[in-house]
């Protein structure tokens, strides 16, 4: 009796779990946008940044995160909860972050991550604009002599992080030189630093804005230099999934928003003034004119919100690059009307 | 409740329909699984595959054991990953083995302070967690060494430096004639160790095995010298300058610290294991026995290996190879301190470069089920053969 009554549970318990299986089959990704409706359920936004960069995404002691790259979750959280503050960090090492994004537990990867065709093409990722446009250097210490990438000679051991466009461009560039050289790739950024420090590797290769922020943890950052040659083009930007059309655009326009800001002069200080300005273009960009919003169901003052909570893409840089003294000179990120190359397309 | 009203016309069915509904469970959870991975991974647009294998790899690897740079395909870095593992938990399961034999034994000693100190080693490196044991080697103990133009030298032949330590390159001519060599002396030593066997059960003849087999070991490799062109040679390391400051070895092998400190903590660790396995067999074995082959006038060595060590052996094994099994997957740890294992290699690089996070972590898996099932059958058929035989 037992024995049959044991059976007979278990049968249930099997037909449970198949009717189960049949309700959660359906993936994610439909037509409208699900991170939207998620992320304004959940009330904050889930963003993937480094495990510390200083000037990019760097945790204080209190884990306040800030940078440039902590800046573009900020503004998406202004633009869609009216909050810049309601921010979730997860902390990502390079290995991690693609498939982070992909199986959902973060929305935003805004984590110094180099824009290239097989990543954007290849797998399920959709990169929606540069905000910070970077090259690969090389970093040795000043007492070595060697002052350009023509000075290494074979032997040389080279420190870099693994799962990055560093370690294809590394061994491009020794190729290309006929240099041979011996790779030592680590997991974390750290790691590198510590290697690169106790002498186990001659150079640190990374982009040129990794090197001048990891100095800044070495020993004694006096003792080391950068190179002058950039060996590669290294435009870093955030990355959502695939799919969602709606909120890639939420991503891409509160990107834009900020460097368009900066374009026409509009920072936190003075965006609610600027409200009856003479100039649509300003007006557009702090909701006083056009419906832009509705465009991705947003109100019309998400881009005012932007600028006066986290401020325009200038001040942003000013503060976490310029002010710390990690890249003070703007090069390539300034805006197109001073000589750099941050063009966005027009908010209109 | 009743459940009686339903009928099995045969028992024999009514048994095997539980197994079936668990295999039906099981199945549909596996299914439910794959097509659920299968959806999500249609609507990002990614396709499931192993084509990205043949593709070339880019990215350069610091230490093979084959030729390997990046214009291979990620097939072939994958191999070179799964040789590293290899290489290592080989290594690792030497070092562990002696080790553990002498920690083992020395813990039985007569001696205080040698039982005392083997106990003290025993207790303090099994209750370290090895991945602080890997960073102490690591960051601790090998990052303390000197630069390539301070090296520790030894007698102008090795060199131990921050970079790694450089030891002589062996040069061979005509090395397969030496290892041909190798393999007679083996079968050589394996016929004679029968024969001398037989002379002892049949006549009761003792022979002297050891000896003779350590002089067939190392005539028949020597006379591989001296009669058919085998040379060995030496490449010794020199120090070479690659700007005023910078140095390194040119020449010669250099063992990175990576290995070292990866070896190093995984034999110690593993060590501690093997040694109370070994104590736990010799313990294990009846005082009985010892006392009656004495009386039968064997000597303390033979006791040791006619009596003791087969039957201890047979406690030994079995634990023993649950402890070469967690060295080998404890090589993983690899990736913590860069040692280019398959999972810093595979399923680190080559998965963050090709974004083929499913397909890597099942073939990586695979490849650890397959080690672990292999060094499992040939440890079981070592232990079947350690067995009592009922004659």
């Amino acid at each position: 009796m037992i024995k049959s009554l044991k059976t007979w549970i278990l049968v249930g318990f099997a037909s449970l779990l198949l009717v189960a299986c049949g309700q959660g089959g359906s993936g994610a990704g439909s037509k409208k946008s699900k991170t939207l409706e998620n992320t304004v359920k959940a009330g904050f936004v889930k963003c993937g940044v480094s495990e510390g960069v200083p000037g990019f995404s760097n945790a204080d002691e209190s884990g306040n995160w800030s940078g440039i790259d902590v800046d573009v979750c900020r503004a998406v959280a202004a633009a869609v909860l009216k909050d810049a503050d309601k921010v979730k960090y997860t902390p990502l090492s390079a290995k991690e972050r693609f498939t982070a994004l992909n199986s959902g537990e973060i929305d935003i990867l805004s984590r110094n991550t180099t824009w290239t065709l097989s990543r954007d093409a290849d797998i399920g990722l959709t990169f929606v604009g540069v905000n910070f446009y970077d090259g690969q250097g090389f970093m040795v210490r000043k007492s070595s002599g060697i002052n350009s990438v023509n000075d290494f000679k074979d032997g040389i051991v080279a420190c870099t992080n693994i799962g990055t466009t560093t370690e294809l461009n590394m061994r491009d560039h020794f190729n290309s030189k006929n240099v041979k050289y011996e790779p030592l790739g680590f997991e974390s950024a750290d790691e590198v630093v510590q290697a690169y420090d106790a002498g186990r590797c001659d150079t640190y290769t990374t982009d040129k804005s990794g090197l001048a922020a990891q100095r800044t943890k070495m020993k004694d950052p006096s003792e080391h230099k950068v190179l002058p040659e950039t060996i590669s083009k290294e435009p870093l930007g955030p990355v959502v999934r695939q799919g969602d059309n709606v909120w890639e655009d939420i991503v891409r326009w509160s990107l834009n928003a900020m460097i368009e800001a900066e374009e026409y002069g509009v920072t936190s200080s003075n965006a609610s003034d600027l409200k009856d300005s003479e100039n649509p273009a300003v007006k557009r960009l702090v909701g006083a004119e056009g419906e832009l919003g509705a465009a991705f169901g947003l109100d019309n003052e998400w881009s005012l919100r932007i600028i006066e909570q986290v401020g325009n893409y200038g001040e942003s840089y000013k503060k976490h690059l310029g002010d710390t003294g990690i890249m003070p000179n703007r090069g390539p990120n300034q805006l197109w009307t001073k000589g750099g190359i941050l063009y966005v397309p027009p908010a209109r | 409740m009743n459940f009686k009203f339903i009928r099995f016309q045969n028992k024999k069915i009514k048994n095997l329909i539980p197994q079936f509904i668990t295999i039906a469970i099981l199945l549909s959870i596996i299914i439910y699984f794959v097509t659920n991975a299968q959806i999500n991974m249609d609507n990002r647009g990614i396709a499931f595959g192993f084509g990205f294998l043949q593709q070339e790899a880019s990215f350069d690897i610091t230490f093979s054991l084959i030729d390997y740079d990046g214009s291979y395909s990620y097939a072939r870095a994958f191999l070179v990953g799964l040789l590293n593992t290899i290489l290592v938990s080989v290594i690792g399961i030497f070092f562990a083995t002696i080790l553990g034999v002498i920690v083992g034994v020395s813990r039985l000693s007569d001696n205080y302070l040698i039982a005392k100190v083997a106990e003290w080693y025993v207790e303090i490196f099994r209750n370290i967690p090895l991945i602080l044991q890997i960073f102490f080697w690591y960051f601790a103990a090998l990052r303390a060494l000197p630069l390539p133009n301070e090296a520790i030298n030894f007698y102008d032949i090795s060199f131990l430096t921050v970079k790694g330590f450089y030891v002589p390159k062996f040069i061979w001519t005509n090395f397969n004639i030496f290892l041909i060599t190798i393999i007679l002396a083996i079968t050589a030593i394996y016929f004679f160790y029968n024969y001398s066997k037989k002379q002892r059960e049949q006549f009761g003849k003792q022979l002297p095995t050891t000896s003779i087999s350590l002089l067939i070991f190392l005539t028949f490799p020597l006379m591989s010298f001296l009669l058919f062109g085998v040379t060995l040679s030496f490449e010794y390391p020199v120090l070479k300058q690659l700007s005023p400051t910078i140095f390194t070895f040119e020449g010669g092998l250099n063992i990175i610290p990576e290995l070292i400190a990866l070896a190093l903590s995984l034999s110690m660790y593993t060590a501690t294991f093997i040694a109370e396995n070994v104590r736990a067999g010799i313990l294990g074995v009846n005082k009985g026995q010892k006392e009656a082959a004495a009386s039968i006038g064997l000597n303390k060595n033979q006791i040791l290996k006619l009596v003791v060590m087969p039957q201890a052996l047979r406690i030994i094994i079995p634990p023993t190879t649950n402890q070469y099994l967690n060295l080998t997957k404890n090589s993983s740890l690899a990736a913590a301190i860069a040692y280019p294992d398959i999972v810093l290699v595979f399923a680190g690089t080559a998965l963050m470069q090709t974004g083929r996070a499913i397909e890597i972590i099942s073939i990586t898996m695979l490849t650890y089920l397959t080690l672990s099932v292999s060094i499992s059958i040939f440890m079981n058929w070592y232990n079947k053969k350690m067995a009592i035989k009922e004659k």
